[in-house]
């Protein structure tokens, strides 16, 4: 699988092929935002500020996702010492870290009118502060600590120690009394939100998913253009 | 395949995950108190070092028929099915709060059942319905 990220495959991608992608992951984003704004219903409860869910749990469940990932090619990279995998956490890092924010402030915006508080210092929204600066400290040791082997080296623990507040989010909600609900879509359960919800819902999931996969995509293929570019500079000098 | 310092570090990186899994484990352990954003009428019951001067959080049901409503004030009483504890407040209400709902209160505990509290926040469950449902729902009831 790892193959596919190789640069010369990477670099050979048909920009047709990307563009297919691109409209696909256009489209998806369009029907599942026209199915959640107009056509799934209000909550009972929370009226319209349901519509909030569409796009928080998305970005939430990605940046979990991509932090994720993060921790897995690190563990990769100390081990296995592959070249490519720094690049890819590198292109990964600051589409986590957009989720991330726009998950704490839609999630904030849902709060005030359903909480009646934009801020609360409860396990999950605590821990979810938590990855945020995880991402930052990532993208930060990247833009800043100057060789890149030791950039590489500090960024592959910061990814990795990060990576132990993933389940920690993730079970926050069980293992200690929020003021954030439990999950709603469960592995083991049936889901409680009702179907008209739960559509768009999936539907946007997969569309900010394949809207990571764009973002990878282009960020990832930028930074193995510059390192082409730095080898050719370093022969000609 | 793996070469031998390929595996040297597979069991190093083994050592320090379970390290620091359990260290973080700990801490967490030693820190429930503070981690839980309330508690339940029940966990104060059987609560035996309550403070009552520092601020603190009590959680539940806004138990049904229990809001009383005067002029600048509000007093309901917080279930968990098991305990109760009633609560006073004058204040601004979230506009969630009603009766059978989830309630999070937050002030200082008289006894083990009367709270002053000087913040109300509604707390939403993962339950999510539009109200044509609800309504057919009850019909069939």
């Amino acid at each position: 699988m790892l193959k596919n990220f190789f640069p010369y495959k990477i670099l050979n991608i048909k920009n047709k092929n990307f563009n297919t992608l691109l409209i696909l992951m256009l489209a998806v984003v369009f029907v599942g935002t026209v199915y959640g704004l107009f056509i799934s219903p209000p909550d009972q409860i929370q009226g319209d500020s349901v519509r909030i869910m569409y796009v928080h749990v998305p970005a939430s469940f990605l940046s979990l996702g991509l932090f994720g990932i993060l921790g897995a090619i690190s563990v990769l990279n100390l081990i296995f010492k592959i070249k490519i995998l720094p690049y890819i956490g590198k292109s990964i890092a600051p589409i986590g870290f957009v989720f991330t924010l726009v998950s704490i402030l839609t999630g904030s915006l849902w709060g005030k009118p359903t909480w009646g508080v934009w801020w609360a210092w409860d396990a999950r929204l605590t821990s979810m502060l938590v990855l945020l600066i995880f991402y930052l400290t990532y993208i930060l040791i990247w833009k800043f600590v100057e060789n890149f082997n030791t950039a590489n080296t500090i960024n592959c623990f910061v990814a990795i120690v990060g990576s132990f507040n993933i389940p920690v989010i993730k079970y926050s909600v069980d293992w200690w009394n929020t003021l954030h609900q439990t999950s709603s879509i469960t592995l083991t359960s049936a889901p409680t939100i009702h179907y008209s919800m739960l559509v768009p819902l999936v539907i946007m999931i997969l569309g900010l998913f394949l809207y990571s996969l764009v973002i990878f995509l282009m960020r990832y293929k930028t930074e193995l253009i510059k390192l082409k570019m730095n080898k050719k500079n370093k022969k000609i000098n | 395949m793996l070469t031998r310092k390929a595996k040297s570090r597979i069991n190093l990186l083994l050592v320090l995950f379970i390290t620091f899994g359990l260290v973080i484990f700990f801490i967490f352990k030693s820190l429930e108190d503070n981690l839980v954003y309330f508690f339940s009428p029940t966990e104060i019951n059987n609560k035996m070092d309550i403070s009552y001067k520092k601020k603190i959080r009590v959680g539940g049901l806004v138990k049904e028929n229990s809001i009383n409503k005067e002029e600048t004030s509000i007093n309901f009483i917080i279930t968990d099915l098991k305990n109760e504890i009633i609560v006073f407040y004058s204040g601004s209400i979230p506009n969630l709060f009603s009766e059978g709902k989830g309630v999070v209160a937050e002030g200082r505990l008289k006894d083990k059942k009367l709270l002053i509290a000087d913040k109300i926040i509604a707390k939403h469950d993962e339950n999510y319905m539009p109200p044509e449902v609800t309504e057919a729902l009850e019909n069939n009831k």
